[in-house]
């Protein structure tokens, strides 16, 4: 195969070559790891999509399910003796002594360590504009963002410079980026993928799960992450194997558009592309319907709450004592402790933890953190309600296109709407995904398909059929 | 606050971090408007059951790992500035 086909192939399709004998694991590999390294050293003629590159191949044996195929992975989980700072500076120099279970499931199954991808810091942000690594650049527009925290693996797969990648989404951190990128992006059931040696954001909320070009990638994936682990006791054995999906028709299908989410403050056109993608689906033999989620339009208040009250007690850690760096010469081992925080942290970082620590603070916890946790069993009742009357719940996956780097930067709250359409299934630990519906202006669209718990198979079986009637074409992006 | 968060804020940091956080706790602030008064908070999302597993002791990180990483370490220990200099 020529080194050009060899990277279109979908990871799915390289892994199937690999396991025919028609393909080399090494020559995939370092097909990609020639252009991740590029775009390393590209400097800012590249996306900076990056924080590490393999320096070269692992040894070849046998392949597994996974088949070898390289994987990108966000900087925020561990991997043995490889840079992992959660794209912070505070965590300069960290190489941890142990491998997040997310990876080494992956890994166990056959996929080799490609690189590790730029984020916004400690995942907090929706632009990739938070790191401490610099910003990542759309592939779409350069000027533009490519959504946040996991941009980097986000543009890395939309760029083709890597198969596939691991992120994950708190508010929205897969979903928001695979949108603003064109490519797939799921968001699993709170649980089904343990958090082991993930750096904490908010432990809640937190969740581990694929970024790939198409719906079968991203069910490859996943199907080898899930698992009950020990070590993170949130985590829960998964009750059915994950599928690779095959439908192409939506009859017997119904979905439900809520009002609170596809209205107000989405712009003209992704409206416009997300109701061709509702008009396909009926095309398709779904039934379409309106359904209630009255507590929707309060699930970013509450999120702004919780989230930052969980990072403030998570960050916590991070002292300039067991690990990463230390401010020098302090006068005592608080001025250390304060000086260390303060330069190692960002400015968005340091927003979230004092927004946190307020919200936690004597007197105040009554009035937000457990008003908050009110607010979200109240969105979980709306979405519990709905599923009774609808299979799936689709929205747009994020209120408007990529915007320009800078665009938002001044004005954090402006920031936070991106995460408008997400942070209610975030809240209700449900699984969703984002794919491709269309452009708008030249720049990718997402549709977002939210389902109960453990739904993911009949989720990635509807994206799978509507996926293959959009048929969108992402490879103007691939650099 | 930024004492109680361990977080040094220079004079030129504190006036933008003080207006941006109202501009967000006045948007955490419409839910106040909710009547939540007989709903239970949230304690976890997905019900689940037996998360404890075996109490069984096994290996942990040896010291030199677990020490690897410090910025400072000294006679098998994290080595850290006096609390009061």
């Amino acid at each position: 195969m020529s080194a050009t086909n060899v990277l279109d192939l979908s990871a799915s399709d390289a892994a199937a070559a690999i396991a025919d004998g028609s393909l080399s694991s090494t020559e995939l590999f370092e097909a990609y790891r020639a252009r991740a390294d590029g775009d390393r050293s590209a400097g800012d003629d590249g996306l900076n999509c990056f924080t590490w590159v393999a320096s070269e191949a692992p040894p070849a044996d046998s392949p597994g399910t996974l088949g070898g195929v390289p994987l990108a992975v966000k900087d925020l989980f561990c991997t043995e003796g490889v840079p992992s700072q959660s794209g912070s500076r505070i965590l300069e120099g960290y190489e941890p002594p142990y491998t997040a279970t997310a990876v080494s499931r992956l890994t166990d199954a056959g996929a080799t360590l490609l690189a590790k991808t730029n984020q916004d810091e400690f995942a907090m942000g929706s632009s990739n504009e938070n790191s401490g690594y610099g910003p990542v650049r759309n592939p779409w527009d350069r000027g533009r963002v490519p959504g946040g925290s996991s941009g980097g693996s986000a543009a890395a797969v939309a760029a083709g410079l890597a198969p596939w990648a691991l992120g994950t989404d708190t508010g929205g951190s897969i979903r928001q980026p695979a949108a603003l990128c064109g490519i797939v992006g799921l968001k699993p059931t709170y649980g089904s993928v343990s958090r082991y040696g993930m750096i904490a954001f908010a432990s809640s909320l937190d969740q581990a799960g694929p970024l790939t070009r198409d719906v079968r990638d991203a069910a490859l994936l996943f199907g080898q992450m899930t698992g009950r682990d020990d070590r993170d006791a949130t985590s829960l054995q998964f009750p059915h194997a994950i599928e690779l999906p095959t439908a192409e028709r939506l009859d017997g299908v119904t979905l439900g558009v809520p009002d609170e989410l596809t209205g107000e403050g989405i712009e003209a056109g992704v409206l416009e592309s997300f109701r061709a993608s509702l008009a396909l689906a009926q095309e398709l033999g779904a039934s379409v319907r309106e359904v209630r989620l009255p507590h929707a339009p309060h699930a970013l208040a509450a999120y702004y709450v919780l989230a930052p009250a969980e990072a403030s007690s998570n960050l916590a850690r991070f002292d300039g004592v067991r690990y990463g760096m230390r401010t020098p010469d302090a006068e005592d081992l608080l001025d250390m402790y304060t000086s260390t925080r303060h330069d190692g942290f960002g400015a968005e970082v340091k927003r979230r933890i004092m927004l946190g620590t307020y919200a936690l603070s004597s007197g105040y916890y009554d009035a937000y953190y457990g008003r908050a946790q009110r607010v979200r069993t109240k969105i979980a009742d709306d979405f519990r309600a709905a599923f009774a009357e609808v299979d799936f719940i689709v929205t747009p996956t994020a209120p408007t296109i990529a915007f320009k780097l800078g665009e938002k930067t001044a004005d954090p709250l402006s920031m936070y709407l991106n995460d408008f359409c997400t942070v209610p299934m975030s809240l209700a630990g449900i699984p969703a995904i984002s794919i491709p519906s269309g452009l708008s202006d030249g720049l990718p669209v997402g549709l977002q398909i939210a389902g109960p718990a453990f739904s993911e198979n009949k989720l990635l079986d509807a994206a799978h059929a509507l996926e293959t009637a959009i048929g969108f074409d992402g490879s103007s992006a691939r650099v | 606050m930024a004492r109680l968060a361990r977080l040094a804020l220079s004079e030129d940091e504190i006036e933008p971090m003080a207006r941006e956080l109202s501009a967000v706790l006045d948007h955490i602030a419409t839910i106040g408007e909710l009547d939540l008064d007989d709903v239970a908070p949230t304690s976890h999302v997905v019900e689940m059951t037996g998360a404890l597993r075996a109490d069984e002791p096994r290996p942990s990180l040896p010291r030199e790992v677990a020490l690897s990483q410090a910025p400072a370490v000294s006679d098998n220990g994290f080595l850290v500035p006096s609390p009061q200099a």
